[in-house]
């Protein structure tokens, strides 16, 4: 069970963006403790996608302000956030579809040789040694990830997020587009990360997968957050009030 | 049953060519090629394939064989370059003004060993400059590339013209001149010696990559098929250094170059010209190229945002800064390429490179580099090249017209990439 009794691991505080005068965020603040699993509900285009992106470093926040550990970060772009150890599995698994597994795992962050050459040998067992871990059955070491199925890039997309010792871990639909086993091991693998003390922010549909994987959930309407309650203590009817009327059910 | 016979001959010669780890595209390029060749070959009575006119077609290759390697990163990148003929140009210009006005100006006087390397300096830090602003146009003001090199092309051929007033300007300094092709070459000795290196250096890539999956425990290639690789680059290496061994130089050259070292030519003497250091300057451009795409974090970033532009930024790629340095990388090239071009006329002449981009397009395109992007090969690139000099001076040698020749090319352009589509439909890797 998640520890709250330090400062929370994420605190995204008041955050506000508008993109040409809509406001898709509108001073939202959510929470974050290691070892817990916060789902991020609501309809398309509530805001969830973009709320998360700016913890992410893929958008940049009008206004508010992100705490890590309870210090104040700055996040302006992907490399920022992979320096807080933050780690993103996007719902488009952002894979370059022209490069094989190993060179996606270690995009941006390839392994050298002391000469300061890719030494794509190195990385390729890297990519063979997590792989047998997350996926056992995948071989297509050598294939350009266009090749492989749905659940292999996912699985190569995971790998990514994993691999370099996320403490944060922002899951954006990651089960939409998977068959029932590899939505199991998937969530298998959420409750194995959320044991290791990671934070996940997970941003789901599918309000069975939000009762099962999440411990609070924060509901999102029209850029607003409508509240963030502990999933224990409400019904899937209550979130999909709050998801759908933009109703808290303890008020 | 004769289908099913067929077909299973056909999965069995794939089955080598898989075991060899061929890239099959590169095989369909060789394929097309000697076909190339053979044809001509026929048609102009075995002049086509004689030292001569291989040692030609190799030196009229380089330009446009240069930019080719530089065509690649942009068009991986999902860009495109119509001023590199231009900027040739331009680059060219300025290489001619400071060997032959402005260094004389300082006091060099002509011959001055000096002159050269200076004046290439200057070409290089042109198509530098160029090539890095264009780049910084696309890149960080989001004009599209179309745009920005449409209006390079315009700009750089008149800068050019400008600058030289339109007006030839030779002879280049004679150590510039050595760069051109014919006039600067390793000599039969020195050839042979760069062929042995080149295939020690191939055999011990080919070890070298062996020994790293097996420390890795990989799956590796039988050991044969490793031999037939090194048996085919060492008779690729050191036949192309044979050949233009062969091609000898006229003796009424070598008697007038005695003489003009006060000595007489004994009789019977004969020198062939060996690989020109144009034709060196091509294969060193050719393996930094190379390696940049596959071993540096550079080439993987190109080829990553060409793939998929959004994930490379995602991964904290700067894609904005890639494309200035995507761009001045190919402006340098231009200016290496200028520099070829202009050695081998001996001046600098105001049409030079005219329609270059082009013929550097189309043989990036012929070469398999996608133009959707994240697709493409540098050997490619150089083969396309090398196909599209072919085809154009093939044609010429039979005495095909000119409007024809260029009737042909175009077709081949366009049938090229349509054999291409249909290859890529079939294997699945569209």
């Amino acid at each position: 069970m998640a520890d709250r009794t330090g400062p929370p691991l994420v605190e995204m505080r008041d955050v506000s963006v508008s993109f040409g005068g809509i406001k898709a965020v509108d001073h939202v603040t959510v929470d974050l403790y290691p070892g817990e699993v916060v789902g991020l509900l609501g309809h398309n285009g509530a805001g969830k996608s973009t709320l998360i992106k700016c913890l992410s470093g893929a958008y940049r926040m009008d206004s508010g302000e992100i705490l890590i550990d309870g210090q104040k970060a700055e996040i302006h772009n992907p490399r920022d956030a992979r320096r807080y150890n933050i780690e993103t599995i996007y719902q488009t698994l952002a894979l370059a579809d022209n490069l094989d597994a190993a060179s996606n795992l270690f995009l941006g962050r390839e392994l050298v040789t002391p000469t300061g050459l890719v030494d794509d040998a190195q990385m390729e067992a890297e990519t063979r040694k997590i792989m047998a871990r997350l996926n056992p059955n995948f071989r297509k070491f050598q294939d350009p990830v266009k090749a492989l199925s749905g659940g292999q890039r996912q699985s190569v997309a995971i790998a990514r997020a994993v691999y370099f010792n996320a403490r944060i871990l922002i899951m954006d639909e990651p089960t939409a587009a998977l068959g029932p086993q590899e939505t199991q091991m998937v969530a298998e693998l959420i409750e194995q990360l959320k044991a290791q003390g990671l934070g996940i922010f997970l941003i789901e549909h599918d309000i069975h997968n939000v009762m099962k994987l999440c411990d609070r959930a924060s509901v999102m309407k029209n850029g607003q957050l409508v509240g963030t309650v502990n999933v224990d203590e409400v019904t899937d009817e209550d979130i999909l009030g709050m998801i759908i009327l933009g109703k808290h059910p303890h008020r | 049953m004769a289908e099913a016979n067929a077909s299973g001959a056909g999965a069995g010669r794939r089955n080598i060519f898989k075991t060899l780890e061929f890239d099959t595209r590169l095989l369909g390029m060789v394929g097309a090629f000697i076909l190339v060749c053979i044809v001509f070959n026929v048609l102009t009575d075995g002049r086509f394939l004689t030292p001569r006119n291989i040692f030609n077609l190799t030196i009229q290759t380089v330009s446009v064989a240069i930019m080719a390697t530089g065509m690649v990163f942009v068009i991986v990148t999902r860009n495109i370059d119509l001023s590199v003929g231009a900027l040739l140009a331009t680059c060219s210009a300025m290489m001619a003004i400071t060997q032959t006005k402005l260094l004389p100006g300082l006091g060099l006087d002509y011959g001055n060993p000096v002159i050269a390397p200076l004046a290439i300096i200057v070409g290089l830090l042109t198509g530098g400059i160029i090539g890095a602003f264009q780049g910084w146009i696309v890149g960080y003001l989001t004009v599209p590339a179309f745009i920005v090199t449409l209006g390079g092309l315009l700009v750089w051929r008149n800068v050019a013209w400008y600058l030289t007033s339109g007006q030839t300007i030779g002879p280049l300094d004679d150590t510039f001149q050595t760069l051109g092709g014919i006039g600067g070459t390793l000599g039969v000795t020195g050839s042979w010696i760069f062929g042995v290196l080149a295939t020690l250096v191939a055999w011990a890539a080919i070890a070298q990559a062996r020994k790293a999956r097996i420390n890795h425990e990989f799956p590796v290639k039988p050991v044969w098929a490793e031999g037939v690789l090194m048996a085919l680059s060492a008779a690729a290496i050191l036949g192309f250094v044979a050949i233009l061994n062969a091609y000898e130089v006229p003796t009424r050259v070598l008697r007038r170059s005695f003489e003009a070292r006060g000595e007489t030519m004994p009789e019977g003497f004969s020198a062939g010209y060996g690989i020109p250091y144009s034709v060196l300057l091509l294969i060193a451009v050719a393996v930094v190229m190379t390696m940049v795409a596959r071993r540096t974090r550079l080439g993987r970033y190109i080829f990553a945002t060409g793939g998929n532009p959004e994930a490379a930024e995602l991964s904290g790629i700067n894609t904005r800064l890639l494309t200035v340095k995507v761009f001045a990388v190919m402006g340098v090239l231009c200016a290496l390429a200028g520099m070829v071009a202009s050695a081998r006329l001996s001046f600098h002449s105001n049409d030079i490179g005219t329609l270059d981009e082009l013929r550097v397009i189309a043989a990036a395109v012929i070469g398999g580099t996608a133009l959707a992007g994240g697709i493409g090969t540098i050997y490619g690139a150089i083969l396309g090249a090398l196909i599209m000099q072919s085809l154009q001076s093939g044609m010429a040698m039979v005495g095909v017209d000119a409007p024809f020749q260029n009737i042909v090319v175009g077709i081949v352009l366009v049938f090229a990439v349509l054999i291409d589509i249909l290859y890529r439909k079939r294997t699945g890797d569209a």
